[in-house]
């Protein structure tokens, strides 16, 4: 076993509304992610996938709170730390993320290069304007971006070019891991390709160590992370390798996410898209027990009497969180 | 692909020009297309290749800077606003963004009112209304009694869009122009979504336009695919030749560029562009 880059145990957070409400958005997560290895998480908008990706970082500000649980970064316990050094220390030298609308990221009055500037004078101040124009240019040239871009303004960048401009500026630091949050979503697909494309190189070339991918779209997921994580209303409700979850999904609701797949392939017209009804619970007074019983087909009394349901472990780093064992389940797909 | 129906909609040399001088931007080039009754057709592109402005056009939003469309078989007229209005009882859009098609200050309610008004029901009772409009909400799985006195915005965005499918379906229009109508959606309701349009295809005869840049859906949905690029048609026929067989070079790059599950997908062939 390789060595494991950023451990997640038991980390629980919730945002705090207007209202002193509390809503639980990650509900004790546990991940692992090793050096070599992407993971990616999976799951339908408000399971708290986003939430998760900025828990990770240890970084907490409001309304998002830390309720416990702990995070350790290449070995070293990071919830304990202090805000200010992990925003100093940690953030963008050792863990980086890519917001959702990255494309926004980027200062509209500022020229990259006076962008990549301030990020580097934010961790390193005695860096020189010469240090880090040449750094730039190596970064841009060796991810394959013009030099030209450096000099432009973000309104002159395509949405693809924006996109990779960031991941290429949230990489500058050296990042151990990088987490990717929907970094393809708002593109066509041309351009999706070439961001997935600079992620992996990024992986392969050893630039960075390890990536959390997220996305609802498990096709892209496949495709890309070595594992996946299904998760739902706050809770991971499946892990695997990208194969054992996307073409043998065990829980009822990562096999209600690949019934709405839709991939331009022989015999996709035929199959019925089956979307799951009902919506995911609200999460500021989760129900007990399995919070997807509502919404599953298979359910029995037993489901929501239980306080809550744990992990099932088949090995191999293979879990799902349902009551039925795997040979029930299997046998109830099986008969429909 | 005649299902021995006549034509519904019909193009010939659509031309739009934006802009004059050297802003002048050419956006949709001499398309010629011909959609039938009950038709389920996709027009797919990438960003920019001018399938928006296309849906514009044949919705008469905006004018044809050349180029002529035929609306069951006569040529359109629109140049009056009570001719629109005719027109726009026939033609019927559902767009990107749910949240910015809805007038903020309009309650429900009314929405779905007014659909019935456009359609001659001025003389209907009020008992009989409700029961269209709790019909709509039935065909979309949503519950009327539950959406009256609401506003649009305190709907998800996947009950919005099926809400405009329940105005279709009030409406009952010919045709029915789908511009990108799940990109804003996660796939699970996106599956809800496509079947509430199939179904309106199946049991309301509805001809479906789908303006799309997922060529999966299009594959998934449509009898008739059209490929644009740069203004310009480069190639169409049924889903399973156009998107299991292409002949252009530029659909077989767009195919590819899509993810998949059974077969692989290449990255070392991507080339970085430098726009």
């Amino acid at each position: 076993m390789s060595k494991v880059l950023l451990e997640v145990n038991e980390l629980s957070t919730k945002y705090v509304t207007r209202f002193h409400e509390d809503v639980y958005a990650v509900d004790r997560v546990s991940l692992k992610v090793e050096e070599g290895k992407s993971l990616g998480i999976a799951g339908e908008s408000g399971c708290g996938k986003s939430t998760l990706a900025l828990s990770m970082m240890g970084y907490y500000f409001p309304p998002l709170h830390y309720i416990s649980g702990d995070i350790y970064l290449d070995g070293n316990n990071i919830t304990k730390m202090d805000p200010d050094v992990i925003r100093r220390k940690i953030l963008g030298t050792e863990i980086s993320y890519i917001p959702q609308a990255a494309m926004n990221a980027l200062n509209p009055t500022q020229k990259i290069l006076s962008f990549i500037q301030d990020v580097i004078w934010a961790h390193n101040p005695k860096a020189t304007k010469e240090e880090i124009f040449n750094l730039a240019k190596e970064r841009f040239t060796l991810l394959g971006l013009p030099e030209s871009v450096l000099y432009k303004y973000p309104v002159e960048l395509s949405g693809g070019m924006k996109q990779r401009t960031v991941i290429a500026v949230s990489v500058i630091l050296g990042p151990k891991v990088l987490i990717a949050d929907e970094p393809s979503s708002a593109l066509d697909v041309t351009s999706q390709k070439m961001v997935i494309k600079m992620l992996v190189d990024l992986m392969e070339s050893g630039f960075i160590k390890g990536m959390v991918f997220i996305t609802h779209e498990l096709p892209l997921l496949y495709n890309v992370t070595d594992d996946i994580m299904v998760m739902y209303a706050g809770q991971i409700v499946e892990k695997g390798t990208a194969d054992e979850v996307v073409l043998d999904p065990l829980h009822p609701y990562s096999r209600g996410l690949m019934g709405s797949l839709i991939v331009p392939e022989e015999g996709m017209r035929e199959q019925k898209l089956v979307a799951i009804p009902g919506a995911p619970p609200n999460l500021k007074d989760p129900p007990s027990g399995c919070r997807f019983a509502a919404r599953c087909k298979y359910v029995i009394p037993q489901c929501t009497k239980m306080h809550t349901i744990e992990m099932q472990e088949l090995g191999n780093g293979r879990e799902y969180r349902c009551i039925f064992s795997e040979e029930e389940l299997r046998k109830a797909y099986q008969n429909g | 692909m005649d299902n021995g129906s006549g034509s519904c909609l019909k193009c010939i040399d659509l031309t739009k020009i934006y802009g004059m001088g050297r802003t002048k931007t050419l956006a949709v080039d001499h398309v010629s297309l011909e959609i039938h009754n009950k038709e389920i057709v996709s027009i797919v592109g990438e960003s920019g290749s001018g399938k928006t402005t296309l849906a514009k056009l044949l919705l008469g939003l905006t004018e044809p800077t050349e180029g002529e469309i035929y609306f069951l078989g006569k040529k359109r007229d629109i140049s009056t606003h009570k001719k629109r209005l005719e027109y726009w009882k026939n033609i019927q859009a559902i767009f990107q963004d749910p949240y910015s098609s809805y007038n903020i200050f309009r309650k429900i309610d009314d929405v779905l009112l007014d659909c019935i008004n456009m359609r001659d029901g001025k003389n209907i009772s009020r008992e009989e209304k409700v029961h269209m409009m709790s019909e709509a909400c039935r065909f979309v799985n949503m519950k009327f009694e539950e959406l009256t006195n609401k506003y649009p915005f305190e709907l998800s965005g996947g009950q919005m869009q099926r809400l405009m499918i329940a105005r279709v379906f009030l409406l009952k229009p010919k045709i029915l122009i789908a511009d990108e109508p799940t990109s804003m959606i996660d796939a699970c309701s996106r599956a809800t979504i496509l079947d509430m349009l199939l179904k309106l295809n199946a049991e309301e005869g509805t001809t479906l336009i789908f303006i799309t840049h997922d060529i999966g859906l299009a594959y998934y949905l449509s009898q008739t695919v059209y490929i644009m690029k740069k203004g310009r048609i480069v190639e169409s026929g049924t889903a399973e030749e156009v998107i299991l067989h292409p002949k252009e070079a530029y659909t077989k790059r767009l195919i590819s560029d899509v993810p998949k599950i059974r077969e692989e997908w290449d990255l070392s062939t991507v080339v970085y562009s430098t726009e």
